[in-house]
């Protein structure tokens, strides 16, 4: 007697064609926004118009361009932070620390190592005060993890919040403007460590960073040692032994730099935007730069065009409440989707599932 | 003014301290579930923040908080719904998965409860004094004179050190996360239990935020649980996923956030900053021990955390 | 049957496993070729054979890991068909395999109700506890119920799989190389743990290479050769030296073949090395050799005497306890892997996929990766893209390594192309210093002589090369010299023309080299080729 029985099998596939995974993308992001417009639906509001006035809010026109551009900078910076650590498998969640460490540090050059100096030596200053301080705030996991084997995804995380506290801590206490009322926040930054920006736009410097160091990614991954030895380190820490590499001390140094592209966001946003420290410098940027990153398959070219996207949801979203007055929370809401349906997408990009139709012999076991 | 030393001071703090942290062990003992069946769910922020709303929203509806209770313990199973499906079923990243429901989590529920802010709720859970033991001088008035869900709390955590370490389901859970091969040899049904718990963690997590919704700051407002979700998942490593040893250290965390404000009115000059960046300190320290060879095999994470299962790669 | 070898009477005990012409190939291989075996209650029966010779294959297929091709298995008098390990585990079979299926931090008992249904919602702790007692006083399986698993030594933990097969209610046991991970003391109290089964009614079937621990532990032995079964006999019938000629055929020494005769420089001296084990035991003890120009030393040895840690400390991945390793007359004892890969030490290592390879990047970068660091290949720390690309298709050409593009991921080519590639990559430069580890370990038959002649090659271009293989053919036919490793140290180093496959296989089983070399002495050496 013959009884059919289905089997679900997995079978890994090694190298998904660009046109399968190009396909995921734009399908969870169709997916994404298809089912946020039947939340918001049920909330009464209609998909189509919050859409468009996000669209508009984003690039309906010179300034609404100029904000997207601004808040792309801090995503460029970041996601890029984020997708060098992720292709050597360092789980690197703590983009939000470093780059509040790199305000930190350059707003302290800015303030009272070279409150004087003129904007040719105090940008620069700024730029590798930004850069230090978050690579030491990626270097201490990077350490604990090369040393002690603890886990980078926690401790990162942990140091977030320890680098956001700290940071409060200075707003309110010793580095505290005396002439501010009740407002927490150090003095305004000397004229010339603002970044210049775009005519009266408050597009600013930091986009070219972000795209330079995007370009500069981009060559070292592909033609240095160095990015060489993080793809192999990446797929196999054995192998890479074997073929001579320190892995150990590669996992200090990209996380070092990790945490310095974060550095350099943050600098990006306290000499550009803000010109002071606040106890609030990012909405999140850190956090949303992961979505960033794996939204670009980690690759730092369509990084620049990801942020891109993900800047238009966020500036468009913040523009819902004085265009139809709804809460920004479209936008993270949006990007959760949009990561979650990529994650699952993925699923057909990793995975080839075979249903098999298996012949059994039931046997007749007394006889 | 009582000195920072004095009794009454202590026991100020302490009673203050297990209602602030009750939401937090609420969350961990989710969270340690989760973790002990091998899945790390970072989502704990945004599903305690649908807790917290839903809590509201369900209180306001039927005018009883504990059908607000049971609201929020159903968002959060539903939030974590889609965290298992997507890497116990799929096999995703867990880390960007848990990311993405905190997101999630964070913007549906502010756009979800943006008309609910600040409205008063019909009912919410106040502290009861419970006869007798609450009388008991300087203990009782920490212990036994909190809200229901505190009390909630002081039963559910030893039953599930009791589930976690003296049953056979129990022993299935901890086998999945430590030895997910060796546990599918023996017939134990891996993914389906990784499942189950992730998404009962869901709804401890849910439970949490309701906590804060329904008895700590009652009411919605967007955000309100202010990163309690990732000091639960600290408290997760810090315990040693053991759930007593989660009591001790959310009381522990509570504390920190209470007492900073009993010691301001006490004069003592420690900034808060300080006090609040000790958690995340601790749980450091705590996992860089936890992560040596011998120290692993005692308090350490379950071997088999974060790694999908599939038995063909096995 | 082979002749010389009396066939054994069956004993009256019920038969526990009956195979009756099981046949099963892989591919074009042919694992096991009309098997006909018993195994009966109350009886240790041993199956011995060499590296290939299908017992593993067999008996899988009797825990349910395989289906035979053709043939009936029975089990308990009824034909059975066993769709996966459960089905048999349910028939009372139980298989203790080398890598062990337990959890680490759990105690001895808690492992033995993992899968057990309910009885109850509490743990039942105490009743395993007092089983494990039980089955430890019963069969000298001694092992402390609440001891944690990462306490125990490996002897220990095997007594536990043991104990939990036995809690399942297994009555066939099946134990693969048992004594391959135990001290010697273990060795002698798993053999008495053996025939105490045996004698409460239990079958065992007990898998091994050591000849004289079968000849202890037996009731009957059963000889596979090369996927067939070459006899059934008793201890008594037979000594070591007999086991080990029906394990290998009556083949004489190979003749010799026309080579160049090595020079006269030492090109790799190891002094009195010590290595320990990812275990904390001393797996490589003592060991001492040396390898001339022009020479192929082969390193033969049952698996699991040391190989791997050996091959790891001289490349450099692992730490030495003690010793010295010279190359070419520089010392380089301790010198990082890098350090000693550009000292001219090449490494064709043991497992392909988890060492030698990134499996999930493209051929190129795999084919580089052994030359990055230099030129033409990089200047300075920048890649010369075009350089490497040239590098790796002349690679893939000059040893036909069939992949689709030199983009294509590694893991998609076959294991005979992977190794290939590792060999490939390796071997070019001309290096000085060979080691060669399994190097045609599951490969087909035309890669394999495609890599015996590059050894060949190479050897003939004056390199030293170290070939540590399970296939004794393969080490006859390469190698000029041949060392054999036992309990990390090499007990005896002969010539090729002197190295039978029965010379060899005592040896490896420990049997001291005296003694090997009286027996053989005994008996005249025919100088024809035997067919097999």
């Amino acid at each position: 007697m013959t009884i059919s029985r289905y089997q679900i099998r997995l079978e890994r596939i090694h190298h998904a064609s660009p046109a399968r995974w190009t396909a995921v993308t734009v399908g969870s992001i169709l997916l994404a926004l298809i089912t946020c417009g039947i939340v918001l639906l049920i909330s009464g509001e209609n998909p189509l118009t919050v859409y468009r006035a996000m669209l508009d809010g984003a690039l309906g026109d010179k300034y609404a361009f100029s904000e997207t551009l601004v808040k792309m900078t801090p995503l460029l910076l970041t996601g890029l932070a984020v997708a060098i650590a992720f292709r050597m498998q360092l789980w690197n969640i703590g983009a939000e620390g470093q780059l509040y460490l790199g305000a930190v540090a350059a707003s302290g050059v800015a303030l009272f190592v070279l409150p004087d100096a003129s904007s040719w030596v105090l940008i620069p200053a700024m730029l590798i005060a930004g850069a230090i301080g978050g690579a030491l705030w990626g270097a201490v996991p990077g350490v604990l993890r090369a040393k002690f084997n603890a886990n980078e995804t926690i401790t990162t995380l942990m140091l977030n919040y320890v680098a956001i506290l700290f940071t409060q801590y200075l707003v309110h206490g010793p580095w505290r403007d005396p002439q501010a009322f009740g407002f927490p926040g150090t003095a305004p930054f000397p004229d010339a460590a603002a970044l210049p920006h775009y005519q009266t736009y408050r597009v600013h410097l930091g986009l070219v960073f972000g795209l330079v160091a995007a370009v500069m990614l981009m060559v070292v991954l592909r033609r240095t040692r160095f990015g060489y030895e993080i793809d192999v380190i990446g797929d196999n820490p054995r192998a890479a032994r074997y073929a001579g590499m320190r892995t150990t001390r590669m996992i200090i140094i990209v996380l070092a730099i990790s945490g310095a592209l974060a550095g350099i966001a943050g600098m990006s946003e306290v000499a550009g935007i803000g010109h002071s420290l606040q106890r609030s410098i990012s909405p999140g940027y850190g956090y949303t730069a992961i979505i960033v990153a794996w939204l670009a398959r980690l690759n730092p070219i369509a990084i620049i065009a990801v942020s891109f996207l993900m800047s238009v949801i966020l500036v468009g979203s913040d523009q819902l409440q004085t265009a139809i007055g709804l809460p920004g929370s479209v936008g993270p809401m949006l990007q959760g989707a949009i990561l979650f349906f990529l994650l699952a997408g993925e699923f057909l990009t990793n995975f080839r599932v075979h249903i098999q139709r298996v012949a059994v012999e039931a046997e007749l076991v007394h006889g | 003014m009582d000195s920072v030393w004095s009794i009454n001071f202590l026991v100020a703090v302490l009673a203050a301290a297990i209602p602030a942290g009750t939401a937090i062990l609420f969350a961990c003992l989710g969270e340690l579930l989760s973790e002990r069946s091998g899945v790390l769910n970072l989502g704990v922020e945004g599903m305690m923040l649908m807790g917290a709303l839903a809590g509201v929203a369900f209180t306001i509806w039927s005018g009883n908080a504990w059908v607000g209770i049971l609201g929020a313990i159903l968002a959060g199973a539903a939030m974590a719904s889609l965290h298992a499906v997507v890497t116990v079923g799929l096999r995703a990243n867990q880390v960007v998965s848990g990311l993405a429901l905190t997101l999630l989590g964070t913007g549906l529920s502010a756009f979800l409860g943006r008309n609910l802010v600040g409205k008063p709720l019909p009912d919410k859970f106040g502290d009861i004094s419970i006869p007798i033991l609450g009388d008991i001088p300087k203990i009782g008035e920490i212990l036994f004179q909190q809200s229901a869900l505190v009390y909630l709390s002081f039963v559910v955590a030893p039953i599930m050190w009791w589930f976690v370490f003296r049953t056979q389901a129990g022993l299935h859970l901890r086998s999945i996360g430590e030895n997910p091969a060796a546990a599918d040899a023996m017939g134990v049904p891996v993914n389906w239990l990784r499942f189950l718990y992730v998404i009962i963690g869901g709804g401890f997590a849910g439970l949490g935020g309701a906590v804060i919704s329904l008895s700590t700051n009652p009411g919605w407002t967007e955000g309100m649980t202010a990163g309690r979700g990732w000091i639960a998942v600290a408290l997760v490593i810090f315990a040693g996923w053991n759930p007593l040893w989660a009591v001790g250290g959310a009381y522990l965390f509570g504390g920190v956030q209470a007492g900073q404000f009993q010691l301001q009115t006490v004069g003592v000059g420690i900034s808060p900053f300080f006090l609040n960046m000790l958690p995340y300190l601790f749980t450091i320290l705590v996992l860089v021990i936890a992560s040596g060879d011998q120290a692993r095999k005692r308090i350490g994470a379950p071997a088999a955390l974060g790694r999908p299962f599939i038995r063909e790669e096995r | 049957m082979i002749e010389g070898a009396a066939a054994v009477e069956s004993p009256r005990n019920p038969v526990a496993i009956e195979l009756t012409d099981v046949t099963k190939r892989f591919g074009p291989v042919v694992a096991n070729q009309d098997i006909t075996f018993d195994a009966r209650y109350g009886e240790v029966h041993a199956l011995i054979g060499e590296n290939g010779a299908g017992k593993s294959t067999l008996m899988s297929i009797v825990a349910g890991l395989y289906r035979p091709d053709s043939g009936r298995l029975r089990i308990n008098g009824q034909q059975v068909h066993f769709k996966s390990p459960r089905d048999a585990i349910e028939r009372g079979i139980g298989m203790v395999y080398q890598h062990f299926m337990l959890v680490e931090t759990m105690t001895v008992a808690e492992n033995l109700l993992i899968g057990m249904p309910q009885q109850g919602v509490s743990l039942k702790t105490d009743a395993a506890a007092a089983a494990v007692r039980n089955l430890s006083s019963r069969f000298g399986l001694d092992v402390d119920p609440d001891a944690y698993i990462w306490q125990l030594s490996v002897g220990e933990q095997q007594r536990v799989e043991i104990i939990r097969l036995l809690f399942r209610g297994a009555k066939i046991l099946v134990l693969d190389e048992p004594t391959a991970v135990l001290t010697p003391a273990e060795a002698a109290g798993l053999i008495k743990t053996a025939r105490a089964m045996a004698a409460e009614g239990y079958c065992v079937i007990f898998i091994s290479h050591k000849l004289d621990e079968v000849l202890r532990v037996a009731d009957r032995i059963t000889v596979l050769r090369r996927g067939q079964t070459v006899g059934t006999v008793a201890p008594g019938q037979v000594d070591r030296r007999s086991l080990a000629r029906m394990m290998v055929g009556r083949e004489m020494a190979a003749p010799p073949v026309d080579r160049p005769a090595p020079g006269t420089e030492t090109a790799l001296a190891v002094r009195n090395l010590c290595v320990i084990s990812d275990r904390g035991l001393h797996v490589v003890n003592d060991l001492s050799l040396e390898v001339r120009n022009g020479e192929i030393f082969g390193i033969a040895g049952v698996a699991g005497n040391g190989q791997r840690e050996f091959a790891e400390a001289v490349t450099g991945l692992r730490s030495i306890v003690s010793g010295e390793i010279e190359v070419s007359g520089r010392d380089l004892t301790g010198s990082s892997a890098a350090a000693i890969a550009a000292a001219g030490v090449a490494h064709i290592p043991e497992d392909r996929l988890a060492t030698g390879l990134a499996g999930g990047i493209d051929v190129e970068t795999n084919a580089t990766l052994r030359h990055y660091r230099n030129a033409p290949l990089s200047k300075g720390p920048v890649l010369m893209r075009k350089a490497m690309g040239a590098f790796a298709d002349r690679l893939i050409a000059e040893h036909d390594v069939k992949t689709p593009s030199r983009r294509a991921r590694v893991r998609q080519l076959s294991g005979g192309n992977q190794q290939k590639l590792i060999i490939a990559r390796e071997l070019a430069g001309c290096p000085a210093v060979i080691i060669a580890s399994s190097p045609t370990r599951g490969v087909d038959i035309g890669a394999t002589e495609a890599i015996h002649h590059l050894l060949r090659s190479h050897r003939d271009r004056g390199a030293a090369i170290v070939l540590i293989s399970e296939d004794l053919d393969e080490l006859r036919s390469l190698s000029d010299r041949i060392g054999v490793l036992v309990r990390g140290r090499i007990i005896d180093t002969i010539p090729v023309e002197q190295a039978s496959n029965e010379r060899l296989s005592m040896l490896m089983a420990g049997i001291g080299p005296d003694y090997v070399a009286a027996s053989l002495h005994a008996a005249p050496v025919e100088s024809i080729a035997v067919d097999d």
